[in-house]
C-alpha cells in the first residue's frame, strides 16, 4: 500500500478536529470562526466563539500584528503569539496552516509557559487537554518541584539553626554564659574598627578577682564555680545590653564599654562592679567574700587603637590596682609609666 | 532507602502517635530522634529497624503500619494533589499507576519506587503488582489505593495479597466509581500560596 501524497486531502469532521486538537480554530476565508475546539470555546466564553470574527476576538502580537485575513494567511507556518481581546486577555502561542479548496485556515493554539494561570483562570481539568498534551505533566512537575523545594527549605532552616547554635556555643564561656576569649577578640576588633573610623570610642576594663584562689582552695571548686556565676551576674547587672562582658581566664574578665566614656564614668561603673563583688556570697551555707581589681583604658588615648596595646595597658593598670591594695580601679594614662608588671607577688 | 520514604514513616509516626512515640521508636531502632533528612539516602537496614521498633512499640503488625503510612500520605495535601494528577476518575488514576515511578523520577531523580503494573483481572477487578527489592511497598500502596478511592468518591475493595519473592500484589475491586462526591481537585492551585 502506498503512503499518502503530500497534497492528499484529509477529510475530518469539525467535531473530530476539536477532539483531536481541543485548542484549535477553523477560520473561513471571510474571517469568520467556523468551528472551535471545546477547550478553546470554553476559554473564549461566555460569548459563543463560533460565528465571531477571528480578528475581533484575537489579537496577534508576534511575529507581527495582522489587520486583515490576508495578513493572517501570510503568517502560515510561523510561530505565533496571540491573545484574547476580551475578558482575561489569555495569551496563547500557536501556528496556522491554510486549508485546501479555499476553505480558510486552521489555527492550533496552546497556553505556552503561562499555562498555570490559564488553567486556574478557566478551571480547566485534564479532560480539557488532548492525551498527547504534556500540559498536565508540566503542572504536576511544577507542584512536585515545589514539594521538594519546601523540603529543601526546611532542611536549610534546620541547618541554619544548628549553625547558629554551634556559633553561639563557640563564642560562649560554658560555665558563666558570658562571652569567651574568641568572642572578646571579635568584639574588640569591631570596637577598634569603629573607633579607627572615628565613629565612636570605647573603654576597656580588665577585671581580676581578689581572694578567689582562697575560695577555691578552702571551699573547693564547686564553691569556686558558684562564685564565678555570681560574678557573671554582677557584671551583667552593672553593664548595658550592648557592652561586651567576657571571661578570658579562670578568674579574669574583660568588659568593653562602647561610646564616649570619661574617667568619671569608668570609675562609677568600676565602683559598682566592685561593690557587687564584695557582697557576701552564700556558698552552701558558708559566706564567701571576694573582691576585684580593675585596670581600664580608653580608645581615645591612642592615635590608632590597637588590641594588643590596649589589653597590655589595661593589664598594667590592673596590676597597679593590685599593688595599691586591691578592690579598686586604675585608669591607664598615656605618658605615665605604670610600674612594670611583676605579676606573681601581687596577683589573686 | 531514600530519605523521603524514611521521612514519610517518621512523619506518620510523629503526627499519628506523637513526638514522644517517634523519639522512642528512633531510640529503640538505634537511630537519631532528630530524624531523617528528606534528600539523603539511608541504608535499607535503618528503615527495617525503624519499622520493626514501631511495630513492637505500638503492638501492631508491620503490614498494618505500612498500610496506615499509605493512608497517611494521601492525607498530606501536596501529596494528595500530586496523586490526583493521575487522572479525572479513580479508574484513570489506577491506570496511571504504571507511570508513577517515572513521574516520581521527574521530580526526585534518585527516588526509586518499585515497578508498578496494573492488570485487569475481570470486570471492575484489577491487580496491582509491585516489584522491587524492598518489601512492604505493596502494603503502602494498599493504603494509598484505599484512601484515594475515598478521595475520588469511589467505592472499592482493596486487599493486599501474599508476597512472592520480590512481587507484592494488591487486589482491587471497583464497586462504584461515583459512590460519593469525593474531594475537590483543581489542576492549578489557587494563586495565593
Amino acid at each position: 500500500m502506498d503512503g499518502a501524497r503530500p497534497d492528499d486531502p484529509v477529510v475530518l469532521a469539525a467535531a473530530d478536529l476539536g477532539r483531536l486538537m481541543p485548542l484549535s480554530l477553523w477560520v473561513v476565508p471571510d474571517g469568520q470562526i467556523r468551528a472551535a475546539g471545546p477547550t478553546l470555546a470554553r476559554v473564549c466564553g461566555p460569548d459563543p466563539i463560533e460565528g465571531a470574527r477571528f480578528l475581533d476576538r484575537f489579537e496577534l502580537t508576534r511575529p507581527r500584528s495582522a489587520a486583515t485575513m490576508e495578513e493572517v494567511r501570510r503568517l502560515a507556518g510561523q510561530r505565533l503569539q496571540l491573545r484574547l481581546r476580551q475578558g482575561a486577555r489569555t495569551a496563547f502561542r500557536g501556528h496556522l496552516v491554510a486549508l485546501r479548496e479555499d476553505r480558510g485556515i486552521l489555527v492550533n493554539l496552546s497556553f505556552g509557559i503561562a499555562v498555570a494561570e490559564a488553567v486556574r483562570e478557566h478551571r480547566l481539568t485534564s479532560a480539557d487537554f488532548a492525551p498527547t498534551d504534556l500540559t498536565v505533566e508540566l503542572l504536576y512537575l511544577t507542584e512536585a518541584k515545589a514539594v521538594v523545594m519546601d523540603e529543601l527549605a526546611a532542611l536549610n532552616r534546620r541547618l541554619r539553626a544548628a549553625r547558629s547554635a554551634a556559633e553561639t556555643q563557640a563564642m560562649t564561656d560554658a560555665l558563666t554564659g558570658l562571652a569567651n576569649r574568641r568572642a572578646l577578640d571579635a568584639a574588640l576588633a569591631r570596637a577598634i574598627e569603629a573607633a579607627a573610623r572615628g565613629r565612636r570610642g570605647f573603654a576597656l576594663l580588665h577585671l581580676d578577682l581578689d581572694l578567689f584562689k582562697r575560695v577555691n582552695d578552702t571551699l573547693g571548686h564547686a564553691a569556686g564555680d558558684l562564685v564565678l556565676l555570681r560574678v557573671a551576674e554582677v557584671l551583667r547587672a552593672e553593664t548595658r545590653k550592648h557592652d561586651t562582658v567576657a571571661r578570658v581566664g579562670g578568674d579574669e574578665f574583660v568588659v568593653i564599654l562602647p561610646g564616649q566614656v570619661d574617667a568619671g564614668q569608668i570609675d562609677a561603673v568600676a565602683a559598682r562592679i566592685i561593690a557587687g563583688l564584695e557582697a557576701p556570697i552564700d556558698c552552701a551555707g558558708k559566706p564567701c567574700r571576694i573582691s576585684g581589681s580593675i585596670g581600664a583604658t580608653v580608645s581615645s588615648h591612642y592615635a590608632v587603637p590597637d588590641a594588643e596595646a590596649m589589653l597590655g595597658d589595661a593589664d598594667a593598670a590592673l596590676y597597679a590596682s593590685k599593688r595599691l591594695g586591691r578592690g579598686r580601679c586604675t585608669l591607664f594614662r598615656p605618658g605615665t609609666r605604670l610600674p612594670a608588671d611583676k605579676r606573681k607577688p601581687g596577683r589573686d | 532507602m531514600h530519605g523521603l520514604v524514611n521521612r514519610s514513616i517518621q512523619c506518620f509516626l510523629r503526627d499519628t502517635y506523637g513526638p514522644d512515640v517517634w523519639a522512642g521508636v528512633a531510640v529503640d531502632a538505634g537511630f537519631d530522634p532528630q530524624g531523617f533528612e528528606a534528600l539523603e539516602l539511608y541504608d535499607a537496614a535503618v528503615t527495617d529497624a525503624v519499622l520493626f521498633a514501631a511495630a513492637r512499640r505500638l503492638d501492631k503488625p508491620r503490614e498494618v503500619l505500612l498500610e496506615d503510612v499509605g493512608i497517611y500520605l494521601v492525607g498530606v495535601e501536596p501529596l494528595r494533589r500530586l496523586l490526583r494528577f493521575g487522572g479525572e476518575s479513580y479508574e484513570d488514576f489506577l491506570h496511571s499507576l504504571d507511570e508513577l515511578p517515572d513521574r516520581v523520577h521527574l521530580a526526585v531523580s534518585d527516588l526509586e519506587l518499585p515497578a508498578l503494573a496494573l492488570d485487569a483481572t475481570g470486570p471492575s477487578r484489577y491487580r496491582l503488582c509491585c516489584v522491587g527489592p524492598q518489601p512492604g511497598f505493596g502494603f503502602v500502596f494498599a493504603g494509598i489505593l484505599r484512601a484515594m478511592a475515598d478521595d475520588y468518591g469511589a467505592l472499592a475493595l482493596i486487599e493486599p495479597g501474599e508476597a512472592a519473592g520480590e512481587l507484592e500484589t494488591v487486589a482491587i475491586e471497583l464497586l462504584d466509581s461515583s459512590f460519593a462526591a469525593g474531594r475537590d481537585f483543581a489542576l492549578a492551585l489557587p494563586e495565593a500560596r
